[in-house]
């Protein structure tokens, strides 16, 4: 990848050009994100820097927005709504995705590419299809408006994603392992618990992550199935946005993006440690 | 083993030893350890490990039928689904078969639709019936709001008659004594002096009365089930409506002599048949025109028929702006086309969106597969990070950005490139929507990318230079074909994402910006045509289940790669 030293005018010129387009697109990546950090502390109810804070002037700071957030009641319920659904949505599908996706991954499975497709039909429809069926449903069966009906929707939600990293980290694992630990008089329950979750626990985990995810940030179901009662931390920012858009916003929008972080950070060390425990150099 | 007394060859069942003593003593099929035919053996191992699978699946299958597909399947159903007017109006659709479609009915369908009125107006049936058919013919909903306020009214002159004959007529009991079935009231009888919490027994007809007085009797019996659930009254308790004595006076005139059941009933009906033919009989169909005379238009009948099938194509011939009219399918008015435009416009802005992808992801895609893997990855938070990043967080980043008081057009009033009166419009339209969503769907683009380039030998590129391919050319003829694959791998997953997308056109897309979702959603939650939405809903679906399938036939399913 290095310029050669032999290069012509015209290669230097392409070979610096491109680094500068995809340093450009970086910046089209990166920018939004980084951007609402520092208006979140804004001390004026605007959307954009004040003077003060291109001055740097501290006054033109403050923690205001995130006051705002931590007593303002709506956003309290809708934080607290958040968490009691993700999690409970997150261990629906986690316990029945790994149940399934160690199923998939045996030798003989009738029927699997139907299986496979239907089991991962939620991530490909889109998601207004899924919440229009969804709220027609639910409404019928009295599941509509409740706080259990929006905990299937996300566990639905969210099961693709432990399929997908489940079977992924299956088609590593050694099958001899398990027939070995029969052999030393184990059962199958004590195989399980004991050789195989562990060596699939981080892609369990990061099926986990995805599915926690996918419901903490839903909105558009949750919309549509949920009611006043479930307002989730996606939706009041969806409310805000639409109608009276206020500076709060950045601040949890700034919250999230530490939170993305975080999850982000938790999945690199998943899957070094998954590498390392089958066996495979890190990349 | 614990017995330890026995020796190698004393041990019975499953054992190598054993079968191979079996094995030699046979000479039949090849014997499995336990002495069963191998072949059998081996079947039924496969079975038993199928059966295991499909137990470890089942649970998860189940919840996904369940919370899921049974959701979909709902929609496909309700986008065809069309019970409603059958189920209202079930006497007007059956007299309407004989209607010759262009004049006003004649006296027997206003009858039915008397007492199919009554009844939806006790259930509050008659306003959904409106707006449902006011989706085809604008007025019909205030036409059945105004007709419902009036029709309790329809057959008082025949009451006022009916009752001066005899005024036990206004008695309920004498009604209940006319037109219930003995059973029933002995029935009813036993649980009023109970006084249970249970619910009264469903009222029955007397099957002698129905066959003497059908029009009144099959009225009668739909009134006292009808107050019986939606008022938990009794039958035994309420005066009928006015219309039931119309149709009884219309019953006995063209009953001849009475029958003997019911001149032994006890209730003074032979009193009544013998005044009957002298009473003076209001015209129904007159009464309705007095409260609107909208129902002398074939217009609106032609529709109640043209929509009284359980289920109709209405909805999908509306979402391809046609629509159903009495006199066959015809395109909508010029100025209420709409859907044509939206579907366009979606598909559209979706190529661009899956366009600018292609051009912004494949350089970072290239870069960071050609990069040493220590910068690739640093790199490569870049492009995770938006990834992770909440959808309404880059939304709102988004609509900061581009508002005209924004960032962006601070920026370049700032340096001088706008003048301050003309900040750019970039939010609230197409520019807006495309904008947004190509940020939101880059890294859906990089990676697929990012992992099939990985895959392309370097040295192929060397060797191609090596043979005197320019840089140009040595791309142009090697490199590019050999990414293919990951473009339309990353272009149709881009793609299904666009289309389907409803929260940032709904934010950033203003009116010129949004989807055929956002329409969807407006059926839903506003307009309330739920109906129209499941059809839109359901092209939407199998537009993308095509293109999913082409995914499957060029990637498979099972190489959807999440966060690389």
């Amino acid at each position: 990848m290095a310029l050669a030293p032999y290069a012509t005018t015209g290669q230097r010129i392409w070979y610096y050009g491109f680094r500068v387009i995809c340093g450009l697109i970086f910046f089209f990546l990166i920018a939004p994100i980084l951007v609402i950090i520092p208006l979140s502390f804004n001390a004026q109810d605007f959307f954009t820097f004040t003077p003060k804070m291109l001055a740097l002037d501290p006054e033109g700071y403050s923690l205001k927005h995130y006051r705002d957030f931590f007593t303002s009641n709506d956003w309290q319920q809708a934080m607290w709504n958040s968490l009691k659904i993700a999690p409970a949505a997150t261990l629906i599908s986690v316990s029945l995705g790994t149940l399934a996706a160690i199923g998939l991954s045996q030798s003989h499975v009738p029927f699997r590419g139907a299986i496979m497709a239907i089991l991962i039909s939620p991530m490909i429809v889109p998601l207004i299809i899924s919440a229009a069926g969804m709220y027609f449903f639910y409404s019928r069966i009295g599941l509509q408006g409740t706080y259990f009906g929006v905990v299937l929707a996300h566990a639905a939600l969210g099961i693709p994603f432990v399929i997908i990293t489940v079977t992924a980290t299956l088609i590593g694992f050694d099958r001899s392992l398990t027939r070995a630990a029969a052999n030393l008089g184990a059962g199958p329950v004590r195989t399980f618990f004991k050789v195989q979750m562990p060596l699939i626990l981080p892609g369990v985990v990061s099926g986990g992550l995805f599915a926690f995810i996918t419901s903490f940030d839903e909105v558009v179901v949750v919309l549509f199935v949920g009611s006043a009662g479930q307002t989730t931390l996606p939706w009041q920012m969806f409310t805000g946005l639409r109608e009276q858009i206020s500076p709060t916003i950045l601040a949890v929008a700034t919250l999230l993006v530490g939170i993305s972080i975080l999850l982000l950070a938790m999945l690199e060390v998943l899957r070094r440690r998954s590498e390392r425990l089958r066996g495979l150099s890190p990349s | 083993m614990s017995d330890a007394v026995a020796g190698p060859d004393q041990f019975t069942g499953a054992t190598p030893d054993n079968a191979l003593r079996n094995a030699e003593r046979a000479d039949g099929p090849m014997l499995a350890a336990d002495g069963r035919p191998l072949k059998a053996s081996l079947a039924r191992s496969l079975r038993r490990s199928k059966l295991r699978a499909l137990l470890l699946i089942a649970p998860l299958l189940l919840f996904i039928l369940l919370t899921f597909i049974a959701p979909i399947a709902d929609m496909l159903f309700r986008s065809v689904e069309n019970q409603i007017v059958s189920e209202t109006l079930p006497r007007t659709v059956i007299a309407l078969d004989k209607w010759d479609g262009e004049t006003v009915p004649g006296e027997p369908v206003f009858l039915a639709l008397v007492g199919d009125l009554n009844i939806a107006v006790e259930r509050k049936a008659h306003t959904r019936l409106g707006s449902r058919l006011n989706y085809e013919t604008t007025g019909i909903s205030s036409l059945f709001r105004k007709t419902g306020r009036g029709v309790d009214e329809i057959g008082e002159t025949a009451m006022e008659q009916v009752i001066g004959v005899n005024a036990l007529w206004e008695e309920p009991a004498t009604w209940v004594a006319l037109m219930a079935d003995p059973d029933w009231i002995e029935a009813q009888a036993e649980w009023a002096a109970e006084e249970t919490e249970r619910a009264e027994p469903r009222f029955r007809l007397n099957g002698a009365v129905e066959e003497a007085l059908p029009l009144s009797a099959d009225l009668y019996r739909a009134f006292a089930r009808t107050i019986q659930v939606e008022d938990e009254d009794s039958p035994t308790e309420e005066e009928p409506w006015p219309v039931i004595y119309r149709a009884l006076v219309q019953d006995l005139a063209a009953l001849g002599p009475l029958p003997e059941e019911l001149a032994a009933s006890g209730v003074p009906i032979a009193s009544l048949e013998e005044a009957a033919g002298g009473f003076l009989m209001e015209d129904v169909s007159a009464a309705f025109l007095d409260i609107d005379e909208d129902w002398a238009d074939p217009e609106v009948w032609g529709t109640i028929e043209a929509f009284s099938d359980p289920y109709t194509a209405g909805y999908f011939l509306g979402a391809i702006d046609r629509q159903l009219t009495p006199q066959g399918i015809e395109r909508q008015p010029e100025n209420q086309r709409v859907y044509g435009t939206l579907f366009l416009r979606t598909l559209w802005m979706s190529l661009l969106i899956t366009g600018s992808c292609i051009l912004l992801g494949y350089p970072i895609a290239w870069l960071l597969a050609n990069l040493p893997v220590r910068t690739a990855n640093l790199l490569m938070i870049l492009v995770l990070l938006p990834f992770w990043t909440s959808l309404l967080v880059r939304t709102s980043a988004w609509k900061v950005l581009l508002q005209q008081q924004g960032v962006i057009n601070d920026i370049l009033v700032w340096s001088g490139i706008l003048n301050d009166a003309n900040r750019l419009v970039m939010i609230n339209n197409a520019t807006g929507t495309v904008i947004a969503m190509t940020h939101i769907l880059l890294p859906f683009m990089i990676l697929p990318l990012y992992s099939v380039m990985k895959t392309i030998d370097p040295s192929y590129l060397r060797a191609a230079k090596s043979l005197g391919a320019t840089n140009g050319t040595a791309f142009w003829r090697v490199y590019f074909p050999l990414s293919v694959p990951g473009i339309g791998a990353g272009s149709i997953l881009v793609f299904i994402l666009a289309i389907g997308y409803y929260i940032t056109p709904e934010l950033v897309g203003g009116t010129k910006g949004v989807f055929i979702s956002n329409r969807i959603a407006y059926h839903i939650s506003t307009s309330l045509n739920w109906g129209l939405a499941a059809a839109l809903g359901s092209i939407l679906l199998a537009l993308v289940l095509l293109l999913y399938w082409l995914y499957d036939r060029i990637v498979g399913i099972d190489n959807v790669k999440l966060g690389g």
